[in-house]
């Protein structure tokens, strides 16, 4: 008896010991602040739902425009997308999807139009609180043609007409009524964070099973699921903010895998690599996420574009890359990925070269001060503030041998760090740094980057601080380019565009670039099918492809 | 005794009202709104965006208005949304508050009796007391981090005895209590040494010994008691942090809880949960220390008079 309650507490108390491997648990290092798919932009929310839900297109792991839910592509040529003129005379859009058949949510009920009719009126409305609203306000018009086919009109012509981005339907039959009674409110009794084990939310593979706030989702198959079969039955994904806490779980085995998405950096995870040898299979893929350098063009000494380039050349990006990185992150000469279709291998690549930088600096009046620092002709030291946001190991480590590189052809950068929110919250969105400012971009395939160079988007109080060409770039046909672009249908006229961009981009250097981030993914060497993207739709949602080797 | 009890809760009240003020201005006066953080994380968002949600969550109001509005629900029992989890408050302040009490109450309970004994043991044996005071000083300047990682190597990683962190059964809570409890046993262990030792020399003890009590039953049953005030005064103390949770410890375990609850809240600008929890946090201590104020009188009558 006693042996008995000894073992039944032994049960109890160690529950971790060997787990099936029908289940698989994942780390990430954020939980999603929401679960609802059409409030919020968050990785974390991406990563998770796409184990539970499907949009109707999405960018695959060779960066391609994908059906998931829907039957074929709009084009022009099949005739689903059509040039038409909006009521009030602009050029605009008529683009038509059909759903696949079959498709079920997670309680049975069919997935048909009124599910995206719903989405749409709720996105359309401003209290429902949708984040980025602008294909809201662009598509003007739903037509629910029949249970399974459905038309937007756009009031204008985009290159992107073909992809839905983040709409995607909603169970207007467990929805509804909730955000009809108060749209204000529907963000908090929304089922999707305040119930969301209701079968009927989700139309993946897997739906939700239990959530424990803040730390733990675990997932189970979905049975209405209609597309190929997931391997897994169970799945558990884990948030743990701090990354050695994070290794420590995978090294004591209560994590299988580690999702590169939102994972260790790269070079802790070629440390764990180089540690732990064959246990693990660590994999590395080029992301959307651009490491580069601000530069407050409204400083004077900024403003000779000479100067912007000697700072670039003095850089050694491949040595940075070969020494702290172990040589696993790629290179940028803008802010084109060179993954992405439009990227231009021929755009300038200004390689490392201190004496063209130190010449350049010279042609452009700063000469050599008796500190080792150039000056000007009235004396001014070329001297200014490097920051990056605090605590990111990487970026400071990086910081320090720019601010090293830099003083070898008599430039001082001052470091000077902030904590994230007061970067991104304060200094930046307000153009508040006097200097250069470390920091990342995330983007996705094709993305024009209106946002962070048009020089309408430049933060100012009138704008009530919104746009992010933080550095204050203007140029005349830069912005022509970015207005032609997203216009543009023809791809080898955008092509054209786009290298144009990328040749201004390279020459006027409006912000330095530096690399393009690695996602390094953790995975058991059992485990096989992840294909990881690089992008914003991640390697989840085509999890039903994850397989035990 | 009712109406020390009386005024002190009022003073609690007053308190708590002041604090949550300023707890408000300091959260709203930090840079960047919740807004400018979603502009920042996502390019999409535009002027008409930012504006839109800026009303819609009330970001527009003056800072008063927003504060009043905010008390006004609270007095009526409605603690809000938090914008970070899409839970109501109270619902999430229940599970951390919970975890914390069970983290910080074991670790405590066993730095009190660890600390304690091991100040006995230096007050009964005094060439032991140096060795005591090292450890309680290592214990003091042994940063919790480095301990926890340590541990989570040694019995998780490299034994594979004990999970490396989360939140589940007993197992779960070894490595988190041992960390906390190290750092904690230190102080304990030098005021009940030099407490203990103090009491030892008292003329009551001496009488006793006269009586022919054991050098134990001296210590335990004649000295603790009256060596038990100061060591009272640093539990209720830390029986605040009780409730207001241990961050890094629950940060490095990956345990949910009541510290990184409010540190997220903070960083977040989720007014509704870093308001309720830190009130919660300061109420709960001032509890506490009234408890304490009122267990020292009932063991010295003397404070009373």
């Amino acid at each position: 008896m006693a042996f008995r309650f000894v073992l039944l507490f032994l049960i109890w108390a160690f529950p971790a010991a060997a787990q099936p491997r029908e289940t698989l648990a994942i780390g990430i290092t954020q939980y999603p602040s929401t679960l609802h798919p059409n409030i919020d932009t968050m990785a974390a929310k991406s990563y998770v739902l796409g184990f539970v839900r499907r949009p109707v297109t999405a960018y695959d792991a060779d960066w391609k425009l994908v059906c998931l839910l829907c039957e074929a592509l709009p084009t022009l040529e099949n005739g689903q997308a059509r040039l038409e003129t909006t009521p009030d005379g602009k050029p605009g859009l008529r683009v038509t999807w059909r759903l696949r058949e079959g498709l079920r949510w997670g309680d049975g009920t069919p997935i048909t139009t009124e599910d995206l009719r719903f989405a749409y009126e709720a996105g359309r409305e401003p209290a429902t609180g949708i984040g980025p609203a602008e294909f809201y306000r662009s598509a003007y018009e739903f037509i629910a043609e029949d249970a399974r086919t459905f038309t937007l009109r756009f009031d204008r012509v985009t290159f992107e007409f073909a992809s839905l981005g983040d709409f995607a339907p909603l169970p207007a039959h467990l929805e509804r009524e909730l955000w009809r009674a108060d749209p204000r409110a529907y963000r908090s009794r929304t089922l999707y964070d305040t119930q969301p084990t209701t079968r009927g939310l989700w139309n993946g593979p897997y739906r939700i099973a239990e959530v424990q706030t803040g730390s733990t989702i675990t997932l189970e198959r979905n049975p209405e699921w209609s597309g190929e079969a997931p391997a897994f039955r169970r799945i558990v994904i884990r948030a743990v903010e701090s990354t050695p806490a994070l290794e420590a779980q995978l090294l004591a085995g209560q994590l299988d895998m580690i999702a590169g998405e939102l994972g260790l950096p790269v070079e802790q995870a070629t440390a764990l690599a180089r540690r732990t040898g064959t246990r693990f299979r660590v994999e590395y893929r080029p992301g959307l996420s651009y490491e580069h350098m601000d530069l407050n063009l409204d400083m004077p000494i900024f403003a000779d574009r000479r100067v912007r380039q000697a700072l670039l050349l003095a850089l050694d990006r491949a040595q940075i890359v070969a020494r702290l990185f172990e040589g696993r992150q790629t290179v940028a000469n803008s802010s084109v990925n060179p993954l992405d279709w439009p990227s231009d291998p021929s755009v300038r690549a200004w390689p490392h070269d201190a004496q063209r930088a130190a010449a350049l600096l010279e042609e452009a009046g700063w000469r050599p001060g008796p500190d080792g620092i150039r000056r000007n002709a009235a004396g001014e030291r070329l001297s200014f503030e490097l920051m990056t946001t605090a605590g990111n190991r990487s970026r400071e480590a990086t910081q320090q041998v720019i601010q090293a590189q830099w003083r070898r052809i008599g430039v001082e950068a001052r470091i000077r760090n902030e904590p994230p929110r007061v970067f991104f919250g304060e200094t930046m969105s307000r153009r508040r740094f006097q200097g250069a400012a470390l920091y990342a971009w995330i983007s996705s395939p094709e993305n024009v980057p209106r946002t962070t160079l048009h020089s309408g988007e430049i933060p100012t109080a009138a704008r009530n601080w919104s746009g992010q060409n933080y550095p204050g770039f203007r140029n005349v046909e830069m912005d022509a380019l970015l207005e032609a672009l997203p216009i543009e249908l023809d791809r080898e006229k955008r092509r054209l565009l786009w290298h144009r961009l990328q040749a201004i981009f390279a020459e006027e250097l409006p912000s330095l670039p530096l690399w393009f981030r690695q996602d390094a993914h953790v995975w058991p060497t059992w485990l096989e099918g992840v294909r990881p993207t690089g992008h914003l739709n991640y390697s989840s949602l085509w999890a039903e492809q994850w397989r035990v080797r | 005794m009712t109406r020390l009890i009386l005024s002190r809760l009022a003073q609690i009240a007053v308190t708590a009202a002041i604090l949550s003020l300023c707890a408000f201005l300091l959260i709203a006066l930090m840079p960047g709104d919740p807004i400018d953080l979603a502009i920042a994380g996502d390019p999409r968002l535009t002027t008409e965006d930012a504006a839109r949600l800026r009303a819609l969550h009330g970001l527009d109001q003056p800072l008063m208005a927003r504060y009043l509005a905010w008390a006004g629900a609270v007095l009526q029992g409605n603690f809000g949304h938090s914008r970070l989890f899409a839970q109501p408050v109270a619902q999430l302040l229940g599970p951390a508050l919970l975890s914390s009490v069970k983290l910080l109450g074991l670790a405590l309970a066993i730095a009190i009796t660890v600390g304690v004994g091991l100040g006995g043991l230096a007050a009964l044996k005094p060439r032991l007391a140096p060795a005591v005071q090292g450890l309680a000083l290592f214990a003091q300047a042994v940063p919790s981090f480095w301990l926890g990682l340590l541990l989570i190597i040694l019995f998780a990683v490299q034994l594979g005895w004990l999970p490396a962190g989360g939140d589940g059964g007993l197992s779960f809570l070894v490595l988190p209590v041992a960390t906390l409890a190290f750092a904690h046993l230190a102080s304990y262990a030098r005021h009940a040494a030099s407490a203990l030792t103090a009491a030892m020399g008292e003329p009551h003890i001496r009488t006793a010994r006269a009586h022919g009590a054991g050098e134990g039953r001296l210590l335990w049953r004649h000295a603790l008691p009256n060596a038990g005030v100061p060591l009272l005064t640093i539990a209720a103390l830390d029986a605040g942090a009780l409730v207001s949770g241990a961050l890094i410890t629950e940060t490095i375990f990956a345990r949910p809880g009541m510290g990184k609850l409010i540190y997220d809240a903070v960083m977040g600008n989720d007014f509704n949960l870093a308001l309720l929890a830190l009130l919660v946090v300061a109420i709960m201590t001032m509890l506490a220390t009234l408890a304490a104020d009122l267990a020292q009188r009932w063991l010295d009558p003397r404070l009373s008079r």
